[in-house]
C-alpha cells in the first residue's frame, strides 16, 4: 500500500474527502518554499502536490505560470525540487508527495535517472500534464514498474469509451479536471462535476479527486460531497504572490498559505456533514 | 500519397505520429480526444473526392496555383555558379505559402462542424492567411501573436484586423511565436468543443505535422514538374528557410527519395550560433526535447527549460522545429545550416536590387544559404529556392536596420 493509498483510506475512514494542496517548488525562493511545504500537513493538507516549474506551462493559468517564473528566476531546477522533497521527508514520513509538471525537464534529466532520484527523495507519485496514455511508454510504464504512482488527469472530454484507456495505467488516484480550461479558471456547473465523478467511479475503484477552479472552503465543501479528494492550487500560488514585496517573500508569505489551507481544510471537513 | 518503398524517407509518420523518435502526441488529456478526432477526419478527407476537388479548385482559382518557377537570371550572373531558380510562393494570394495549408485545414474545420478558429502567428503571414480563409468561410477568427511581433510586423496586424480577425497580443516571455503558441493552446483547451486550432507550421501534436506537410507538399510536386518541363531533368539542389519548417518540408518532400537532389535548410542564426540565446537555430544549436505536442530539436538550457532564441525574422523566431525536419537532420538527408541576421539582410537587398523581388526576411535566409552554395556548383547545374513569402511586411523593419528611416 503506497502512502497515497493509505492516506485516502484514512480520509475515507474519517468520512471526508482528502485535501490535496498544490504549491510551486521554489516559489518565490527555496527557503520560503521549503517553509510553505513544511507547514502544509499541520494546516490540514492531506497530500502535497509539488509543482515542478517549467518555462512553458501550456495547461496552466496566469497564477501558476507566474509562480513557475518566480521559481525559475530563483534558480529552481528539477534537481532542486527533489532536494526539497528529500529535506521534507526527513521531518515527515507520512504525507504523500506528488510531483506535478511537464515532461521536458524530466526527459532532459533522464527518465530512469529521474525515477530513481524521485524514489530516493521520497516522492510518491507523478502527474505529468503532457503525457496522455498514448505516450505511456515514455515515463508512465517505467515509473509504475519502479513503484511510483502515476496519476492521470481525466477531463470532461474524456468520454466513457476513452475512460478505460485513460484509467488503465493510472494508480494512486484519478485526477478529474473539473472543466475544459486551464488551472484557476471558473467552474461553470458544480452539478456536472458531481455527475462526472459518479461516472468515473463506475469505471474504477481508485479514489477520484477533483481539481481546477476550486478556490474557497465553500467550493471544497460542495465539490467534496461527491469527490474523494479536492485539489487546490491556483489560490495558494496567488496567496504567495499577494504577499510579495518587490518579488521577495515577506513574513506574511508562509502564514498566508497556512491560513488559507486551514480554511480549506474546514471546508473539506464539512463536505459530508 | 505515392507508393513508397520500405527504405523511403517519405514513409513517416508511423501510427503513433512518429518520424523516427520525433513527433508524437504530447498534449493534455483535454485535447487528446480532439486530436484523435482530427486524425480520423483527416484520414477520411484525404480520400474523399469531393474534399479533394474543392481544395484543388480553391488552390487554382483562389490562391492562383500553380505558382511560377522563375529563372533568376541576374542573380545567376552575379553569383557566377549554378543557375538560380525561384519557386514563387510569394505570388500566392495573401503573399506566402501559408494559404496552401489554411485552405486545407479550413475545409476540415467545416467538415468537423467547428464554429470558431484560432491560430498562432509569428511574422503574421499565417495569421493573415488564416484570417483570409475565415473571412471567406464566415468563421470567427482569433489570432495569437507575440507582442514583440505585433510591433515588428504591423502591416500584417492591420491586414488581419481588416479581414475581421481579432488579434490578441501575447506579452508572456519574449512576446514571440513560442508564447503565441502557448496562449493558443490555452485557448484551445478552454474552448475545445467549438474551436478548431489551425496550426500554421508542420509541428505540434500528430496529425498536424503530417497534415500541414501534405497541404504544403504541393510546392515540391509542382516544382518537380515545372523543372522537368523547363530543363528536362531534376534540379541539383533545393533550398528553403526553416522556422517551424512548413515551406521547407513542402518543398523537400517530393525530392526526399531522389538522391541526386541535394537539399538544404536555412535556420535562423540570429546574432550568430555562438551567442547564447542569440539565435533560433534549433537543430544546429539545440537538442531533442518535448514542447507544443511533439518531440523535436529545441533550444533549451541544461535543465530542460525552453529558451526564447532570437531572429530578425519573426517567422523563424521559434525555439523548435517540425519533427520531420529533426528526423531528416539526424538521417543527414537534409543539410541544415544557420544564417545570421546580417547575411539575411544582405540577401534581402541583393534580391530586391537584382531581381526586383522583395522577399520576406524568412525567405531571405534561404536565399543567403543559396548564395553560399550556388557559386560552388557548376554552371550547368541548377539550384531552386522556395521563395516562400513576399517582403512588404518587412520593409519598415529592414528600413530601420539600414538607417533609411
Amino acid at each position: 500500500m503506497s502512502r497515497i493509498d493509505k492516506r485516502f483510506a484514512e480520509c475515507k475512514a474519517a468520512g471526508r474527502p482528502a485535501l490535496v494542496t498544490y504549491v510551486m517548488a521554489g516559489d518565490p525562493d527555496l527557503a520560503t518554499s521549503q517553509a510553505i511545504m513544511e507547514c502544509l500537513p499541520q494546516a490540514g493538507s492531506d497530500i502535497i502536490e509539488f509543482g515542478m516549474p517549467f518555462s512553458d506551462p501550456m495547461a496552466d493559468g496566469v497564477a501558476i505560470q507566474l509562480g513557475g517564473q518566480r521559481a525559475l528566476a530563483g534558480g529552481m531546477t528539477l534537481r532542486g525540487v527533489l532536494g526539497m522533497v528529500e529535506d521534507f521527508r526527513r521531518k515527515d514520513e507520512t504525507t504523500p508527495i506528488v510531483l506535478m509538471g511537464y515532461y521536458n525537464p524530466i526527459y532532459i534529466f533522464g527518465v530512469d535517472k529521474f525515477i530513481a532520484a524521485a524514489l530516493d527523495a521520497g516522492v510518491d507519485g507523478l502527474i505529468v500534464v503532457d503525457l496522455p496514455p498514448e505516450e505511456d511508454d515514455e515515463l508512465c510504464i517505467p515509473a509504475l514498474k519502479a513503484g511510483l504512482n502515476f496519476i492521470r488527469l481525466t477531463t470532461p472530454t474524456t468520454d466513457d469509451k476513452r475512460l478505460p484507456a485513460v484509467l488503465k495505467n493510472t494508480s494512486g488516484f484519478v485526477y478529474y479536471v473539473s472543466m475544459n480550461g486551464v488551472t484557476g479558471a471558473v467552474i461553470k456547473s458544480r452539478g456536472a462535476v458531481g455527475e462526472a465523478v459518479e461516472r468515473i467511479k463506475t469505471h474504477t475503484d481508485l479514489p477520484v479527486a477533483v481539481g481546477f477552479g476550486i478556490k474557497t472552503a465553500e467550493d471544497a465543501a460542495e465539490i467534496g460531497k461527491h469527490a474523494d479528494g479536492i485539489v487546490v492550487g491556483t489560490v495558494l500560488v496567488d496567496a504567495v504572490a499577494k504577499t510579495l514585496v518587490d518579488g521577495k517573500a515577506t513574513e506574511k508569505t508562509v502564514a498566508a498559505v497556512r491560513d488559507l489551507v486551514a480554511d480549506l481544510a474546514s471546508g473539506v471537513k464539512r463536505a459530508r456533514g | 500519397m505515392d507508393t513508397t518503398g520500405i527504405n523511403s524517407l517519405r514513409n513517416g509518420p508511423d501510427e503513433e505520429g512518429r518520424f523516427g523518435i520525433y513527433g508524437g502526441r504530447f498534449v493534455a488529456e483535454t485535447l487528446m480526444p480532439l486530436v484523435l478526432d482530427l486524425e480520423r477526419e483527416y484520414r477520411a478527407a484525404k480520400v474523399d473526392p469531393e474534399y479533394l476537388s474543392e481544395l484543388k479548385s480553391l488552390n487554382t482559382h483562389y490562391t492562383g496555383r500553380p505558382s511560377p518557377l522563375y529563372f533568376a537570371e541576374r542573380l545567376t550572373q552575379h553569383l557566377g555558379g549554378a543557375k538560380v531558380w525561384f519557386k514563387r510562393e510569394e505570388l500566392n494570394h495573401t503573399g506566402s505559402h501559408k494559404i496552401n495549408n489554411c485552405l486545407g485545414q479550413i475545409l476540415l474545420a467545416k467538415r468537423m462542424g467547428k464554429t470558431r478558429v484560432i491560430a498562432e502567428t509569428g511574422a503574421g503571414q499565417h495569421g493573415v492567411a488564416t484570417a483570409t480563409v475565415c473571412a471567406k468561410f464566415d468563421l470567427p477568427c482569433v489570432v495569437f501573436m507575440g507582442a514583440t511581433d505585433v510591433e515588428r510586423q504591423m502591416p500584417n496586424v492591420l491586414r488581419m484586423k481588416m479581414l475581421g480577425a481579432e488579434v490578441r497580443p501575447v506579452t508572456a516571455g519574449a512576446g514571440t511565436l513560442k508564447d503565441a503558441m502557448n496562449e493558443a493552446l490555452r485557448d484551445w483547451v478552454t474552448n475545445v468543443d467549438s474551436t478548431y486550432y489551425l496550426i500554421g507550421t508542420a509541428a505540434g501534436p500528430h496529425p498536424y505535422p503530417e497534415m500541414v506537410r501534405d497541404f504544403q507538399s504541393i510546392i515540391g510536386i509542382e516544382l518537380k514538374e515545372q523543372f522537368q518541363a523547363a530543363e528536362g531533368k531534376l534540379p541539383d539542389a533545393v533550398v528553403a528557410c526553416v522556422g517551424g519548417g512548413s515551406n521547407a518540408i513542402g518543398t523537400f518532400h517530393a525530392f526526399l527519395d531522389d538522391p541526386s537532389v541535394k537539399i538544404y535548410g536555412a535556420e535562423a542564426g540570429g546574432h550568430g550560433i555562438d551567442v547564447e540565446n542569440g539565435h533560433a537555430a534549433s537543430m544546429t544549436g539545440g537538442r531533442a526535447g518535448v514542447l507544443h505536442g511533439n518531440r523535436t530539436y529545441l533550444l533549451q538550457d541544461n535543465a530542460g527549460q525552453i529558451l526564447e532564441g532570437h531572429s530578425i525574422s519573426a517567422g523563424l523566431d521559434y525555439p523548435g522545429v517540425g519533427p520531420e525536419h529533426s528526423f531528416l537532420h539526424d538521417s543527414k538527408r537534409v543539410t541544415y545550416a544557420p544564417i545570421t541576421d546580417t547575411e539575411a539582410l544582405e540577401a534581402f537587398q541583393l534580391c530586391t536590387r537584382l531581381e526586383g523581388i522583395i522577399p520576406a526576411l524568412e525567405s531571405a535566409h534561404g536565399l543567403a544559404q543559396l548564395m553560399k552554395i550556388a557559386p560552388t556548383m557548376g554552371k550547368d547545374q541548377s539550384i531552386v529556392l522556395c521563395l516562400s513569402g513576399r517582403g512588404d511586411k518587412d520593409v519598415e523593419s529592414v528600413g530601420k536596420y539600414l538607417g533609411l528611416l
